[in-house]
């Protein structure tokens, strides 16, 4: 698992292993925020910055507590190291870039939660990442949440003006949308190995 | 339920709290609460009965935790105060999972620790825990739990016996069934979840219709014995 290439690891994460497609992380900001693109494209950028501030935290974490002998307080650690390093990132935001605070003001706090967050964290560690694979992966797995999220969200607009029977409305359409997406990207597999 | 059967099991509230996640609020189905684990780990029964089982124990210890506790945690700082709480006991699970079968461990991977991030958990921490006594905090998050155990099982069959022809592992179909590979990949996850919710909604639309037409009946009924009795 190691002797993954980056390259590899980035179109991995991506297309082939994509978040949310593939790996259902992050479900909920998939099904509820994507009503239109304007949305769901700066959430994803947003929520791309806080996972890569989650996976370096984890990666520096997991050294400490490797070298602690205290493993089994990852989980703990990783949760809490990585809401107050969102916190922290929030309020040097808001301090020294106003704009950009406004723009990704209501998502930070809400993104915290988010199990892509915390699942980059876990995985990098399962599967023994070193420092620039797990950065790769941050990276390329913020990229695809972000496509994965645009990608329903201009679809949810094209079907908004769509004749779609009352039953099939609501979830049951986005769960529909959503799984024809994840086909296509199945079509990946095998891409970067 | 009947009342006498209430009656005998528990006081009627705590029974009710306890019934509530079931069914007439499921987590999974009614209140689409939790998605990451409900479509990850439901590629076979098996998995998703265990997945269940654990998050229902993370998320009835959490409760009588928090429930428990709800007095002596300041407001300000209570999710981080919870977050801990649900993380302990994830913590605990994971390696219990880790002890009883290293098979389960290594299906369930990363999610059974990401339970800490299922949505459903935290929400009804804050939402029920934090203002209700211990007993019957727990009870409604066994019934909670044990709804959200339900929709994964149902979710999971489905997809073991169209994409493995196997339901607990036990095979139906003889060997000439040819697996319908797509339900236990990604795309399955989707598509059955939506399959279950468009059978409740046509279920609903259905007997919310028989309502309407029953009362339009009775209506017209009360129409015409009016008339008869005026004639």
């Amino acid at each position: 698992m190691a002797r993954e290439s980056l390259a590899q690891i980035l179109l991995t994460t991506i297309l082939s292993g994509n978040f949310v497609l593939a790996m259902f992380l992050g479900m909920c900001p998939f099904l509820g925020v994507t009503h239109s693109v304007a949305v769901a494209f700066p959430l994803g950028l947003a929520t791309t910055f806080v996972i890569i501030i989650a996976s370096l935290s984890a990666y520096l974490l997991n050294w400490v507590l490797g070298l602690a002998h205290l493993e089994f307080l990852r989980l703990i650690c990783y949760i809490v190291v990585i809401a107050s390093a969102v916190q922290l990132v929030e309020m040097y935001v808001k301090k020294h870039y106003p704009p950009l605070f406004r723009a990704l003001g209501i998502y930070l706090p809400l993104i915290t939660t988010n199990c892509a967050v915390l699942g980059v964290a876990l995985f990098q560690t399962a599967r023994d990442y070193d420092f620039m694979q797990s950065l790769t992966f941050a990276v390329g797995g913020g990229i695809g949440f972000t496509l994965a999220l645009t990608l329903l969200a201009s679809v949810r607009e094209r079907v908004e003006l769509a004749d779609v029977p009352e039953a099939v409305q609501g979830t049951v359409l986005v769960l529909m949308l959503a799984g024809v997406l994840s086909l296509a990207f199945m079509g990946f597999a095998g891409l970067g190995g | 339920m009947s009342e006498s059967v209430s009656s005998l099991m528990a006081p009627p509230s705590t029974w009710e709290e306890f019934t509530e996640g079931l069914w007439k609020r499921n987590p999974v189905f009614v209140m689409v609460l939790g998605m990451c684990p409900t479509l990850a780990v439901t590629v076979t029964a098996m998995n998703s009965l265990s997945m269940g089982i654990a998050t229902t124990f993370v998320l009835a210890a959490s409760c009588f935790l928090v429930s428990l506790m709800r007095k002596m945690i300041p407001k300000e700082v209570r999710i981080a105060t919870y977050i801990v709480i649900i993380a302990t006991f994830v913590t605990v699970t994971d390696y219990a999972i880790q002890a009883i079968s290293l098979d389960l461990y290594e299906a369930l991977g990363a999610y059974i620790q990401l339970i800490v991030a299922n949505c459903l958990v935290l929400g009804r921490a804050e939402a029920h825990a934090a203002r209700t006594p211990p007993v019957e905090a727990t009870m409604n998050a066994i019934g909670m739990g044990l709804g959200f155990t339900l929709s994964l099982v149902m979710i999971g069959g489905v997809r073991e016996i169209l994409g493995a022809g196997a339901f607990f592992g036990i095979p139906l179909f003889g060997e000439h069934f040819q697996p319908w590979v797509v339900m236990v990949l990604p795309p399955g996850g989707f598509f059955v979840m939506a399959g279950w919710l468009l059978l409740f909604s046509i279920l609903r639309r259905r007997s919310q219709m028989k309502a309407d037409a029953a009362s339009v009946e009775a209506a017209d009924a009360l129409k015409t014995s009016g008339a008869c009795h005026g004639a």
